[in-house]
């Protein structure tokens, strides 16, 4: 079967398909910059909110953090992997990598349930509004990266399409980035 | 389906190859900074928790994005493609800012910053007479030729 274009094409001197994960995290960091650029702004304008944000569990947060981070490693290591040709092995590394992107929705889903039961809900003010619109902004990446890595790793467990791996592995590593400023925004800025 | 051969061609043209940087160290280090971050607001200084919370932010996003995502050895302009991205948002922060962060202007106040427990500022002016509103919390006064907001006014 032919190779898809975005494999071998390559005008500007990167392959395409790596041009395309540039430029989907080019459009992500207007979108992600534009949401919290407004939290900063209203943040700073509204002192009060320091007390809501003091409701935000700082270690479950930074637990996340580490989480986040330790998926970058599998996901770079898995990137290793694919470059020496062993694609058993990165496929087995972006498991673990969607092992810890599991890990961050679960610790979000009893930090969220919690949150809720204590009445802190999206429409409670401001504050929660932004810390549901962004963290669940950030959660839905994170989704969506997991069910590409497991079809990235699917292939790569047959060694097939290994330049995929580093792909992926970028825009993984764009999610992470983006909670390196969630959390002292939300969790520690009190 | 492509074989394994003509993969690590791909791989090879990617121009990424035969880059080992040392990721466990690395991650060591992003590690290290998050521990940072997290006891340095225990301190209770605040340039100390600004420094330790968004000051180790940026140095840990610039680690990630150089060594996990391979920014040092990617073509010069996908890391100009980005900057400009972010030249944006801060072209949108600064630009909306001097507005949004006002407490108080013509015809509106913002309530809830104005009853927030922040301290009183020190002001050159005269006090208020009697039944004129003072200005809110935080704020200067009023610049010349910009109305104060009468008591009754809306809240924001």
């Amino acid at each position: 079967m032919a190779k898809p274009i975005a494999t071998l094409r390559s005008a500007s001197g990167v392959p395409t398909g790596r041009l395309a994960v540039w430029w989907v995290i080019a459009s992500e960091i207007v979108i992600f910059g534009g949401l919290l650029g407004s939290y900063l702004l209203h943040r700073l304008g509204h002192p009060e909110w320091a007390t809501y944000a003091s409701h935000t569990n700082t270690w479950a947060g930074a637990f996340n953090t580490l989480v986040l981070l330790t998926s970058s490693l599998s996901a770079v290591l898995a990137h290793k992997a694919a470059e020496e040709g062993n694609g058993p092995l990165a496929a087995k590394r972006l498991l673990l990598t969607c092992l810890g992107g599991l890990t961050f929705l679960v610790v979000k889903g009893f930090e969220w349930t919690y949150e809720i039961q204590h009445g802190f809900t999206i429409t409670a003010n401001g504050f929660w509004s932004f810390y549901y619109s962004a963290a669940g902004l950030h959660g839905f990446h994170v989704i969506a990266g997991m069910i590409i890595m497991l079809f990235v790793a699917a292939d790569a467990r047959k060694n097939q399409e290994l330049q995929r791996v580093e792909l992926i592995g970028i825009y993984w590593h764009f999610v992470d980035l983006v909670w390196i400023f969630l959390f002292p925004l939300l969790y520690i800025a009190k | 389906m492509s074989s394994h051969a003509d993969n690590h061609t791909d791989a090879a043209a990617h121009g990424h190859e035969g880059h080992h940087t040392n990721y466990v160290k690395i991650w060591a280090i992003l590690v290290g900074m998050l521990v940072v971050s997290v006891a340095g607001p225990e301190l209770g200084i605040r340039w100390v928790t600004l420094f330790t919370a968004f000051g180790i932010a940026v140095i840990k996003a610039y680690m990630v994005a150089r060594y996990f995502m391979h920014l040092d050895i990617e073509r010069p302009f996908v890391v100009k493609l980005l900057v400009v991205c972010l030249g944006l948002m801060f072209l949108f922060f600064f630009a909306t800012a001097p507005d949004i962060m006002k407490h108080w202007g013509m015809n509106w106040m913002n309530e809830s910053a104005k009853n927030a427990n922040i301290p009183e500022p020190v002001h050159h002016v005269a006090a208020p007479a009697a039944g004129e509103a003072a200005p809110a919390h935080g704020e200067a006064a009023p610049a010349h030729g910009e109305a104060a907001p009468a008591p009754e006014a809306p809240a924001h």
